[in-house]
């Protein structure tokens, strides 16, 4: 069944992401300003819902685990942040090449991509905590606690560089200088979006398993290894 | 609701590291007064399990309750004292300065005080204001004994307190055993030296493989041939 | 109440005592920082108007690098001989043990930070009495900041058999907003320019860093410490 749920997911993200890229590329017109560059746009904001989402999601995942202790929770919240985290290097990269080509810089501390740069060390860090951490109960354990420190963190930086950024306003990364983007672009931000959803649920089920599948090997060498 | 004469219930508890089981469904009612020797091999699960009765660990299963109270709680912390394998002291802090520290933890009114009679009873009483590094390995197992029963714990918990011991210091141990077992105290004890556990014991306790094998008062015939426990009950 | 406070005090003043004993970490701290000091006086002319904009990004980092030195040490000194065990088995709450800790790791990192600033104001000449009192407080802020995240994070890789490398590698992103409102304000005062309206959002985020996070970690060491 679960099987099926891939591979359903996984058509269905293909599908759209195909059919938009055939959008994006053909179809769409240059914008106005920004030359052709903005479709990338079409890829970075899908992937800064994605990339964020992993935090508040391996929050509550993390918050599950420390309240029931069942490795599931843990093993869910390992996935989807080392899912998160490849979304976050796709917004940083994205990014940085926009911002190269619109402004000639390679970094600008706009508000979405600080916060996702600490995202991204956040979440590394986590992933390294958990490779030095060989017993899964004090694995489950320990990563909930930096998970729950990790996403009060990114709340606390998102809200500062966003109330810094109203009264020294920098550069920012958006299509919607003017105010909104012309109706008939915008849609295939939410196909995308829709898209890179599919994707990071077929990518979150594909990790859970082998967290699982992981540890069960764990327990047998245990068990191999008590005399 | 506390158990009439039972010290220390442990209400089948388990301890998993991952999906591996280190401690299975263990279910012990500890008479009050009573010394038990926790006995089993290397690997069996006696330290994880004292680890859990120390408040050390949470069971992953199960509860232990020390009159009713989880031992986690802190009125029933001040009623356990622990011996671990490390000494829990101090090296660069003087024998006086670590046992006023715990004196303090445990709540005394006057900690210095209650240091110095414990640095009486133990016989380093010359030394006090030594620093511990500079103590010999006799000096600073006693310094520990005297840390492990100075605030005068209803429940003691030792693992494998006879290792590594010098004569002296097993000596003070033994008097301190027998003392406190005579003074109605609840001992558990886990160890290899089977001889002088067995000597001391009122009741046994068999783990293997993380299982409570065999529970019941000492015999006789254990005193005689302590391994044949081990025959009986241990790896078929 | 009383029993809370008083095995938090006995728990600072035995970590204190023992550092003022072997001050070990005390002198490698203060070493480490006074040698970051000379190779940046090497690096910037210390007379010029550069040196007016980076002063604060500049002690923030060398008192976040010492701090690294004096946090490690936290609870590894525990381990020797077992002594965490005694103190987790005694009546002590898990919380106290931890702001004992905290505290004393506030106090050295202080003492540190101050010698720090005596050889900060040697090479650099700055004016630090303008705005004594601002400053302190801003320094205490941003110690307590970096002492709570270090010293949870101390007891949470204790066990772990890459502390030394685990704990700036968790500990560093999570400070970011602690240190980014410290280093602004930092370099603002030393410059002269009061906390006001512009910059006094930062001083919002460096008191809620410290008042969350000082929650967070007394909430969660007994999960960190015992399971």
């Amino acid at each position: 069944m679960r099987n099926k749920i891939v591979f359903v997911l996984g058509a269905l993200a293909a599908g759209i992401l195909c059919w938009q890229l055939y959008n994006i590329l053909l179809v769409l017109p240059n914008e106005k300003d920004q030359g052709a560059i903005y479709r990338i746009v079409y890829f970075h904001v899908p992937a800064i819902f994605t990339g964020f989402m992993g935090f508040f999601v391996a929050l509550g995942a993390s918050g599950a685990y420390l309240a029931t202790r069942n490795l599931k929770y843990d093993a869910f919240a390992a996935a989807v942040t080392e899912v998160s985290l490849a979304f976050a290097t796709i917004v940083l990269a994205t990014g940085m090449i926009w911002g190269r080509i619109i402004w000639g810089i390679w970094w600008t501390w706009d508000a979405r991509l600080t916060t996702m740069l600490v995202c991204w060390l956040i979440y590394a860090g986590y992933l390294m905590l958990r490779r030095a951490i060989d017993e899964p109960t004090q694995r489950a354990r320990l990563s909930a606690v930096v998970s729950i420190f990790g996403c009060t963190d990114i709340l606390i930086v998102w809200k500062s560089i966003e109330w810094w950024r109203t009264q020294h306003p920098a550069p920012v990364l958006s299509v919607r200088d003017g105010g909104g983007m012309a109706p008939g672009m915008e849609g295939p931000i939410y196909w995308n979006w829709l898209a890179l959803m599919c994707l990071a649920a077929v990518l979150v089920i594909i990790r859970m398993r082998q967290e699982n599948m992981s540890r069960e090997i764990d327990s047998l060498r245990r068990l191999a290894h008590s005399y | 609701m506390a158990l009439e004469g039972v010290a220390l219930e442990i209400n089948g508890v388990s301890k998993f590291y991952g999906h591996f089981p280190a401690l299975k469904d263990i279910q012990l009612n500890v008479a009050a007064g009573a010394t038990v020797a926790l006995l089993g091999r290397n690997g069996a699960g006696k330290t994880t399990l004292l680890r859990i009765l120390a408040g050390l660990s949470k069971p992953s299963e199960g509860s232990v309750r020390v009159n009713g109270a989880d031992v986690r709680e802190q009125r029933t912390r001040r009623r356990i004292g622990v011996l671990g394998h490390g000494i829990s002291l101090y090296d660069e802090l003087s024998a006086a300065e670590n046992l006023r520290i715990f004196a303090q933890l445990y709540g005394y009114a006057d900690p210095a005080k209650r240091a110095a009679e414990w640095l009486e009873r133990v016989g380093l009483e010359r030394v006090r204001d030594g620093l511990v590094r500079e103590f010999s390995r006799g000096m600073r197992q006693r310094l520990a004994v005297a840390r492990a029963f100075l605030h005068d714990p209803d429940i003691l918990l030792f693992d494998e307190p006879f290792t590594a011991l010098d004569d002296r210091a097993i000596a003070v141990l033994q008097n301190l055993l027998t003392g406190a077992h005579a003074a109605g105290r609840t001992i558990i004890m886990s160890t290899h030296q089977l001889r002088e556990a067995l000597l001391l014991a009122t009741h046994v306790a068999l783990v293997q493989r993380g299982q409570l094998v065999y529970e019941g008062a000492r015999t006789q015939e254990m005193v005689d041939d302590p391994g044949y426990l081990y025959r009986t009950y241990g790896d078929n | 109440m009383g029993h809370y406070l008083g095995s938090t005090f006995t728990i600072a003043a035995k970590d204190l005592r023992s550092e003022f004993r072997t001050k070990e970490a005390l002198n490698a701290s203060f070493a480490f920082s006074v040698v970051i000091l000379v190779l940046f006086s090497f690096a910037f002319d210390p007379s010029s108007e550069q040196l007016q904009t980076i002063s604060g990004g500049l002690l923030w980092l060398v008192f976040s690098f010492a701090g690294a030195l004096i946090l490690n040490r936290s609870f590894a000194r525990e381990l020797q001989n077992d002594c965490l065990d005694a103190l987790i088995s005694s009546p002590a709450p898990a919380g106290a043990i931890f702001l004992g800790k905290t505290v004393a790791n506030f106090v050295l990192l202080m003492i540190v930070e101050l010698a720090s600033l005596a050889v900060f104001a040697l090479f650099y000449e700055s004016h630090f009495g303008v705005q004594l009192l601002p400053i302190a407080l801003v320094i205490a802020l941003g110690t307590w900041g970096i002492t709570v995240i270090g010293t949870l994070f101390s007891a949470l890789t204790v066990n772990l058999r890459m502390r030394e490398m685990m704990l700036p590698t968790l500990v560093y992103p999570l400070l970011i907003p602690a240190l980014m409102a410290a280093m602004t304000l930092t370099t603002d005062l030393m410059n002269g320019t009061p906390i006001g309206k512009e910059n006094g959002i930062w001083l919002r985020v460096l008191a809620g860093f410290d008042f969350i996070y000082s929650i967070l970690a007394v909430v969660f060491i007994d999960v960190v410490l015992v399971g």
